[in-house]
């Protein structure tokens, strides 16, 4: 069973169709690149799937139930976490601080509870450790590289059980070393069975790491293919409408 | 040569240390204690046990602003209102009890005050979306003109029935001859420290400061915390308030005025960035006692005290100033 599944999916503004009739579905353990240019609705459809907009039309499953969000804490409830494209990280907190924000470990009783320091430095080592990254549970996320910076926020998504963690645009903005190590956490999401959405413009990153991509254009799906049925030329061909659209 | 891992670490681990003893907090601390000790020795009266009561005292109604400041400015945020805000709550608490009432009802009417005024400062700047600068500028003009209002801008130094209370309260020594505002000044400063490093409601004061758009998508309650944070500023105002119209015995309509000024002198000295993400409650105090320890030796140099204003904005220049020297180290 898939574990996320949309069908027929439309959400306008007014008079601007944003997403017009997108269907398809990811399974565990999958690597789905999304790809599009600038306009072309994948922040729309990201954004839905998050919790930030609900859909005009259409409807979303979750490992078959129906799937009904108003506020990105619900998304989160039902195990989708997101990588914003910014990061969302605090310079001048300790990347263990940035990992648990919004949701500190603490200890004591009823209104007396205090930050458990140990044990969020505890469980964001392991997590960077799982993650094989180096980065460093008390170093404050100033100091870090773009690299370190992914982790942080990437280490954010394994706090809960999630089963899909959507990913915008991760590697933007990063050295090609970085990327690299960026490409290798998302392997690790998916070999532990979590379903990862990757948004990208970077072309050899998709083909990199994803099982499949699907490519959008104004608004609509034109292309749902598996990687190895691919290329980056029809890929391109796709996105800039030369092609204008595949099974 | 290869480093590994190890090393960096251990590197890291030292360095921790050289971070403490270089903040900005710890050298001002030092620069109040040379002071002192300079002091000692070049004049007679400076460590006597009457001045060093005095300066303590002194001390604790800018120190006492200066925690709640500190909370602002960690958000980003300014609070230019709190030398009103101080007077007014003095007034409320001064003619409530002129007229009558008993000390607990008129603290209560002037707590009630600061945090209704607070509670506004957050709606407006939280919820609203006003900058901070001007909503309390605003308040700034506001609140003194309603401690004028309330008084009939005479001067209140009748307290009825509890007027020795009052007076007993600010003005007394109860413990161990510590006088009265230096031992709540101390209790609110480890509260203000405890807040900030052990609860949850600290963490969020810094990731607001540090970035306020990354807090919201994390599910912060940000608006909320602003909301806390003036209503806190404006708490620690209303209590210095009473604390310094007990130790007076008198209010006019012109206390505290310019007050905003010193207080957030203090918070950055003490290390507070205006920027925001950044500030302990440690500093706060160490800010308010570097001025007024600048303050009292000048008067016991026998430096005329016009100067006083230079040596304060000096020692604020100074402070940031060391402050980004040191950065710029480190960033090379």
């Amino acid at each position: 069973m898939a574990v996320l599944e949309l069908t027929n999916i439309s959400k306008h503004f007014g008079a601007i169709q944003a997403v017009n009739d997108v269907s398809f579905s990811i399974e565990a353990g999958e690597v789905v690149g999304l790809m599009g240019d600038n306009g072309a609705g994948k922040s729309t459809l990201v954004k839905m799937i998050a919790g930030n907009f609900s859909p005009s039309h259409g409807t979303m499953r979750m490992d078959g139930a129906e799937l009904v969000l108003n506020k990105p804490v619900e998304a989160r409830r039902h195990g989708i976490e997101i990588v914003h494209q910014d990061l969302a990280l605090c310079d001048n907190l300790t990347a263990a601080a940035n990992v648990f924000l919004g949701r500190e470990i603490r200890r004591g009783v009823g209104p007396f509870r205090i930050l458990d320091y140990a044990s969020m430095y505890k469980r964001a080592d392991q997590i960077f450790a799982e993650l094989k990254s180096e980065t460093r549970p008390r170093d404050l996320v100033k100091q870090m590289s773009g690299g370190q910076r992914q982790a942080v926020a990437i280490a954010r998504t394994r706090l809960s059980e999630a089963k899909i963690v959507l990913m915008d645009e991760p590697t933007a903005a990063i050295s090609v070393r970085q990327v690299a190590e960026v490409l290798n956490l998302i392997r690790h999401l998916r070999d532990q069975g979590i379903a990862v959405v990757l948004i990208s413009h970077r072309m050899p990153d998709v083909f990199d790491v994803a099982d499949r991509v699907i490519v959008m254009r104004r608004g609509r799906k034109v292309a749902d293919k598996r990687i190895a049925a691919s290329s980056p030329e029809e890929v391109t061909g796709l996105i800039t409408g030369a092609i204008e659209q595949v099974a | 040569m290869a480093i590994t891992l190890d090393q960096t670490i251990a590197h890291k681990q030292q360095s921790w240390l050289a971070e403490k003893l270089s903040s900005q907090t710890f050298w001002v601390l030092v620069a109040v204690i040379l002071a002192c000790i300079f002091l000692s020795f070049a004049t007679d009266s400076f460590a006597t046990s009457k001045n060093l009561y005095n300066i303590t005292r002194n001390v604790t109604f800018v120190a006492i602003i200066a925690l709640g400041m500190t909370l602002v400015i960690i958000t980003g945020g300014i609070d230019l209102s709190v030398g009103s805000v101080l007077c007014l709550c003095s007034m409320i608490l001064g003619v409530v009890m002129h007229a009558g009432y008993s000390i607990e009802v008129g603290i209560a009417a002037s707590i009630a005050t600061a945090l209704v005024i607070g509670a506004c400062h957050g709606l407006l700047i939280a919820y609203i979306g006003m900058p901070p600068f001007v909503v309390t500028l605003a308040t700034l003009s506001i609140a003194r003109s309603l401690a004028m209002v309330a008084s009939g801008n005479t001067v209140v130094f009748q307290f009825g029935p509890d007027h020795d209370k009052l007076l007993a309260l600010g003005g007394g020594a109860w413990f161990f001859g510590i006088a009265n505002p230096v031992v709540y000044m101390v209790v609110l400063a480890l509260l203000t420290g405890f807040i900030l490093r052990w609860t949850r409601f600290g963490r969020y004061i810094y990731a607001i400061g540090g970035n306020e758009h990354a807090a919201t998508l994390t599910g912060v309650p940000v608006r909320q915390i602003k909301v806390a944070v003036y209503m806190i500023s404006s708490l620690s105002a209303g209590i210095a308030g009473i604390i310094q119209t007990g130790w007076l015995g008198a209010i006019t309509t012109n206390i505290g005025t310019g007050l905003e000024l010193q207080v957030i002198a203090a918070a950055v000295i003490g290390g507070a960035a205006l920027a925001g993400g950044v500030g302990t409650a440690l500093g706060a105090i160490v800010g308010a006692a570097l001025i007024e320890v600048i303050r009292n030796s000048l008067g016991l140099l026998g430096i005329n005290a016009f100067w006083q204003g230079c040596f304060i904005g000096g020692a604020i220049l100074f402070a940031v100033l060391f402050d980004r020297v040191r950065k710029f180290r480190q960033s090379e």
